[in-house]
């Protein structure tokens, strides 16, 4: 192994060359993280609200109105049908044209009145766990206040008595439950990851496909400055693409930065090299251009499913866990919402910071290694 | 260390792709100097060989040097200094002509850096075009341009893979004046070619053939080793005649060559016997030549690819 700055920095310039010549690739490079960033930021949701709702009201008291109103009133509910059988109610839900249907019985005001305790129905197309959760949170809450303000005078008793104890819940670090806020830092490792390993992948099997491996083979430049020369770009490109997606977090979705952008920057470099280094080592495996990106495709899926990026990674089974540990997102995505939404220190951090250290050295050796035997 | 009077010297090299003996215990000398023709079918083995020269490939068997650097422990050396010029044209074409040659430049760590690429430039006939991209460039310029680039940092070896492959006979011959011009100043040359008339320009040529040498030396010796004798027929119908000689066991070629029928055998007297009875034939008119190199060169072809069926056949 030998190493010089002078042929590093030959490959280096080649390849600045090349990116800029290449303007489909640098249209990509800015087009991904905006497109993304805006698709992802504003559309996803894990807490939706408004959603669509039918009732069903065999009683037109004044209680039944109320339990209606209060339901609307939680955010969650729009209530679009009022129908009257639960044959109907069943169909709606059936073609998906509603998440929720309420049936409020017959006499059901009297009943409560009565103290015959009658039941409210909520039937919940729970198909999607997420979306029916954080609605019947709320409406079970919302029935629970209602009916205590409702009953008063002489029908006080039915009341139900205080707890003995109650429980705080306190939001931190992102009181108002926004899901942008925990989408957003976790978007820059996936974009970092899709853009990075793909184009450094690509970067290199173009090489082979157009036969110019070969001469850089013939040439006396050492795989270690062939791989430095080649991703530094991409490594500065990774950092440009970080910068844009920061300064939109902060404009365009209002993303608290609460931590150091020192010590992100840092974390962002072992991400980014790490990135490079594995789309060096698709490069080695993959024949051409189409099976690095499938290769690279293998990787994203993981990145974005088992990262914590999706879904909660305390939430996934333990060999899940595991799994996901080995994937650099998942701790790029830790150290990023750490840092950004709760201004984590260097100590904070550390954790997933080694690990990231460890990966990025192991794949460079792995990386530099198949390169040796590329021609072989 | 002695100064090697080989510039390749290079013994028993073998390589394997999975279970395909693409080089079979092959060697190559050739001295500092000289022009060596590489010459050989289509999958002979001559471009694993050549990248098992320039440390491009490890051989499976064997060894050797390349400018007197061991080929399996002093790759670095070796590729510091010769020129390999692939057969495909492999610089960059989105990279314009001077970028190109001055990547090379800087990675050979070439002093006057600027100066030696403007003369290249300028030899080249360039100059003028030096921003235009690679990839913008003729068959012939590319060719032109890759040789520029592989002796830019002045190799003592040159390797090349069917240089001229695709390009016109006015460029060919501009390249072939210039690799002799290199050689008299010492350069060192292994060329591969399918052309005939290329093959007679070297002070050597070296037959491969299924990862095998077949034979070696000047073109006059692989004529006169060959031990063939030729007679040319001229007439009408060539082709039906050939058709007839093709069956006879005396005759080992028919070739066409415009409007006349080479035909080539081992054994004189038989082939005289077996061609007798169309001498008097009335639409034909025969004599005897030398053969000429390309009629050697079809005969081992033929022979090899004998040799291989027979092989396949056994095993």
């Amino acid at each position: 192994m030998f190493f010089s700055f002078r042929r590093t920095g030959a490959v280096l310039v080649k390849e600045f060359i090349q990116l800029r010549r290449d303007t489909v690739t640098l249209r990509m490079i800015i087009m991904i993280p905006i497109v993304q960033l805006l698709l992802f930021g504003y559309a996803l949701n894990t807490d939706p609200k408004h959603l669509p709702t039918a009732v069903i009201s065999y009683d037109n008291g004044a209680m039944a109105r109320a339990v209606v109103a209060g339901l609307k009133n939680t955010q969650y509910f729009s209530i679009d049908y009022e129908v009257h059988s639960d044959k109907e109610g069943r169909a709606l839900l059936q073609r998906g044209d509603v998440l929720f249907v309420l049936s409020i019985p017959a006499n059901f005001e009297r009943d409560i009145v009565r103290g015959a305790h009658p039941d409210i129905l909520i039937e919940a197309d729970a198909s999607d766990p997420v979306a029916a959760v954080g609605a019947l949170n709320a409406a079970n809450g919302m029935m629970q206040r209602l009916l205590n303000e409702e009953l008063s005078g002489p029908l006080a008793k039915l009341k139900q008595s205080p707890p003995a104890f109650n429980v705080m819940a306190h939001r931190l670090y992102n009181p108002e439950g926004f899901t942008r806020y925990n989408i957003v830092p976790g978007l820059i490792a996936i974009i970092l990851t899709m853009t990075g390993i793909m184009m450094t992948a690509l970067a290199m099997t173009r090489e082979r496909e157009r036969g110019t491996m070969e001469n850089l083979l013939a040439m006396p430049v050492s795989p270690l400055e062939v791989m430095v020369g080649k991703i530094t770009p991409y490594i500065l490109i990774g950092f440009f693409q970080s910068a844009l997606i920061i300064i939109a977090a902060k404009l365009m979705f209002g993303v608290p930065i609460v931590g150091s952008l020192w010590l992100l920057f840092a974390a962002l470099t072992v991400f980014i090299t790490c990135n490079m280094a594995l789309g060096f080592t698709i490069s080695a495996a993959a024949k051409n251009q189409t099976q690095a990106l499938q290769l690279s495709i293998m990787i994203l899926l993981p990145s974005i499913l088992l990262s914590g990026f999706m879904f909660p990674f305390l939430g996934m089974p333990t060999w899940a866990q595991y799994l996901g540990n080995i994937i650099p997102a998942t701790h790029f995505i830790a150290i990023s919402r750490g840092i950004l939404l709760k201004g984590s220190a260097f100590s904070d951090i550390w954790p997933h910071l080694w690990p990231l250290l460890v990966f990025m050295v192991a794949i460079t050796i792995v990386a530099i290694l198949r390169y040796r035997r590329t021609l072989d | 260390m002695s100064a090697p009077s080989y510039a390749i010297d290079v013994r028993n090299l073998t390589k394997r792709f999975g279970d395909k003996l693409v080089v079979d215990h092959f060697d190559v000398k050739v001295p500092k100097g000289k022009i060596y023709g590489f010459l050989g079918p289509n999958g002979s083995g001559k471009t694993t060989t050549l990248r098992m020269i320039c440390g491009l490939l490890t051989p499976d068997e064997g060894e050797g040097e390349a400018l007197g650097y061991n080929i399996r422990t002093q790759a670095l050396e070796i590729k510091k200094r010769i020129g390999y010029m692939t057969q495909k044209f492999s610089f960059w074409e989105d990279l314009s002509i001077r970028e190109n040659l001055e990547f090379v430049a800087t990675i050979y760590g070439l002093d006057h850096k600027k100066k030696r690429v403007d003369e290249a430039l300028i030899k080249l006939n360039l100059d003028t075009r030096q921003n235009q991209l690679a990839g913008a460039l003729s068959g012939g310029w590319k060719q032109r341009l890759a040789l520029a680039a592989c002796i830019l940092h002045e190799p003592k070896l040159l390797l090349l893979d069917e240089p001229t492959a695709g390009v016109d006979p006015k460029a060919r011959r501009e390249f072939w004046d210039e690799i002799h011009k290199l050689a008299a100043n010492g350069l060192t040359v292994l060329v591969s070619t399918h052309y005939m008339d290329e093959a007679e320009r070297c002070h050597a040529i070296i037959y491969m053939s299924y990862g095998k040498l077949v034979t070696q030396g000047s073109v006059q010796d692989v004529i006169k080793g060959a031990g063939l004798y030729t007679w040319v027929v001229q007439g009408d119908r060539l082709m039906d005649l050939a058709a007839v000689l093709q069956k006879i066991a005396a005759v080992k070629t028919v070739a066409p060559f415009g409007d006349s029928l080479h035909v080539s055998g081992t054994d004189p007297d038989s082939l005289k016997a077996a061609l007798s009875p169309y001498f008097e034939h009335p639409g034909y008119k025969w004599h005897q030549e030398n053969p000429s190199f390309e009629d050697v060169f079809i005969r081992y072809m033929a022979d090899a690819e004998d040799n291989f069926q027979h092989k396949g056949e056994g095993g």
